[in-house]
């Protein structure tokens, strides 16, 4: 008896614990919505205040596609060639950081604890100086090397976390078998460190799509314009029409709920590994 | 027998000297080159910004200076004049009351929460893994729809407070609030990230230790205080320096809510920085201004990395 009522009681306790739950998602997840709700309204410049969309209408997405789907490209190039780079000078870094005993390793793992610490504003003023020299502004390239500054720190932290982890026996087996360190490197403790890898590209993606302020100082014309900086503009010129600019908005939170969805345990590893190692 | 393992002892092969000490220098440029990229890339866009930032702050470095390609030094004016700027205090106070009120709303909103989630109950992985979105869409995506919502006219906050009859607050047009609206949205922004780690620090605490806590006594906020809190305090250092040092070089969220205004009243060090350098050109008082920031964030730095070591130990 005394059981079953606790048992009961217990359930409850799981059943109104996630009611609370799911008003705590809601409430906090409210703006999301909002933004979806708004994006489907109908234009104009007075901000619907019904809380379904009833009658949606796809016009903020057109002109938001019309406006801003270029800019959407540039900013896909830009996030992949900055993932790209971000992992090809981190991860033999981390291995080395994790596996040799170099004076050099500790000093490289130091520079980038405190590199990812430097406001960004330092480094978009002198880099808007040396990208006007080799002609860098408002390219792919340059926004790519400007973003790998999120992406290579972040990478080099996660990747040789878990580089340190690689047993050095296998690696030492395959050294004994002949491999020299690249070949052990590349064919050894690559395929055992993928999920490092992922979770390290992935942030290094979200980190340059989101990238706002080498956008803003590192560009001066419409040639090339990342997404984000699209909807600032918006929003200091079209703000008559919020459903186009909540739309840009919409599309531009694709990826994070993309990454969220299919890659949750790559998030959840990122989130919490970059600050604690 | 004893069953541990000692290194095999080799014989030693007979190498001409000169050919071990070649091996052994090959050996040490491969490894060197492993992290090769790394450090070119460390110096050129961590090491260069930084002398180049500390230099320009003691150049006269303007528009023109793009043209005539000519920064004469003229020694502390920018300082001076940065100091001298009429915003510069300004912008100090709102740094501060920026990052300390995002910090103290992100951290004690974000521990409720990390401490809700610790409870057994359906979808709590679920639910915990969608309550990061908000960190993850980009922060000006955020800014575009808290403004939006902030909106005085037909924005749905004040329509919100206008059930309980509250008249519409200009949040983001009044010199008066705008600050306050600023680090409301921040925190917003700023929950998951803290809830993540915090949550993660929660999940080192063996529960063993409640149990027994429990046949003590010590039950809610006494577990909290007793437990809990001694348990969690490195994770707590790491989350409030961590916050801190990215809350004070925190840029988006304010050029995309309020471009600092009105009357200068979000400008931080931050967006002032940014402003003198990329608005008016200055980029001799904007790096003065940067370095401040750079200094204030060390501090900060240095005691993160401080800790994080000791509490390594």
């Amino acid at each position: 008896m005394y059981a079953l009522t606790l048992r009961t009681r217990r359930s409850v306790g799981r059943w109104s614990n996630m009611t609370g739950g799911l008003i705590l998602l809601a409430v906090l997840l409210f703006p999301v919505y909002w933004m979806v709700n708004l994006s489907l309204s109908p234009g104009g410049s007075t901000l619907t205040s019904e809380l379904f969309p009833a009658d949606p209408s796809l016009q903020g997405y057109k002109t938001a596609i019309a406006d801003q789907g270029g800019n959407l490209v540039t900013s896909l190039l830009v996030a992949l060639g900055s993932v790209a780079l971000s992992l090809a000078v981190a991860t033999p870094a981390a291995y080395a950081i994790a596996q040799f005993r170099l004076k050099g390793a500790r000093i490289l793992l130091l520079a980038v604890v405190v590199g990812q610490m430097i406001p960004g504003i330092v480094l978009a003023n002198a880099l808007y100086d040396a990208f006007n020299k080799l002609g860098l502004l408002n390219s792919i390239l340059g926004l790519i090397l400007a973003n790998a500054t999120a992406g290579v720190p972040f990478a080099v932290l996660i990747i040789s976390a878990f580089m340190q982890a690689v047993p050095p026996g296998i690696i030492e087996a395959a050294r004994v078998d002949g491999a020299g360190h690249v070949r052990a490197f590349l064919s050894v403790v690559l395929p055992v460190s993928t999920n490092a890898l992922v979770t390290a590209g992935i942030f290094s993606f979200l980190f340059a799509w989101s990238d706002f302020l080498f956008a803003l100082t590192l560009t001066t014309t419409e040639r090339v314009r990342p997404i984000t900086l699209g909807i600032y503009q918006y929003i200091g010129t079209q703000v008559t029409n919020w459903n186009s600019v909540m739309a840009t908005a919409v599309l531009a939170s694709i990826p994070a709920v993309i990454l969220l969805v299919s890659a949750q345990k790559f998030i959840a590893a990122g989130a919490t590994g970059g600050a604690i190692k | 027998m004893s069953a541990v393992a000692t290194p095999v002892e080799t014989k030693p092969v007979h190498r001409p000297e000169s050919r071990r000490v070649n091996h052994r220098r090959r050996d040490q440029i491969i490894k060197w080159m492993f992290m090769a990229p790394a450090i070119l890339y460390v110096a050129l866009f961590f090491g260069y910004p930084i002398v180049q930032n500390f230099l320009m702050s003691f150049q006269s470095y303007t528009a023109e200076t793009f043209f005539t390609d000519e920064a004469p030094f003229i020694g502390f004016d920018n300082y001076v004049h940065a100091f001298n700027n009429p915003i510069f205090g300004q912008a100090m106070l709102n740094t501060g009351l920026f990052t300390a009120g995002s910090i103290a709303g992100q951290f004690v909103i974000g521990m409720a929460i990390a401490l809700f989630f610790r409870r057994r109950f359906p979808l709590n992985g679920l639910l915990r893994s969608m309550l990061l979105l908000p960190w993850l869409i980009p922060l000006i995506v955020s800014s575009a729809v808290w403004q939006a919502m902030l909106q005085q006219e037909g924005g749905i906050i004040n329509q919100f407070l206008g059930i309980f009859s509250i008249p519409a607050v200009p949040w983001l047009s009044s010199p008066d609030v705008a600050l306050t609206a600023v680090i409301l949205v921040n925190i917003w922004i700023g929950i998951p990230f803290n809830v993540a780690i915090l949550y993660s620090g929660l999940q080192g605490i063996p529960d063993e230790l409640y149990e027994a806590g429990e046949l003590d006594g010590a039950t809610g906020w006494r577990s909290f205080r007793y437990i809990t809190w001694p348990l969690l305090r490195p994770v707590v250092s790491v989350v409030l320096l961590l916050g801190v040092v990215y809350t004070l070089k925190l840029l988006d969220v304010i050029l995309g809510l309020t471009n600092g205004g009105p009357a200068n009243s979000t400008q931080t060090l931050s967006t002032l920085s940014y402003q003198v350098s990329f608005v008016e050109f200055d980029f001799g008082q904007g790096a003065a201004f940067a370095n401040i920031l750079i200094a204030i964030s060390l501090v900060f730095a240095a005691i993160y990395l401080y800790t994080n070591r000791r509490s390594a130990q």
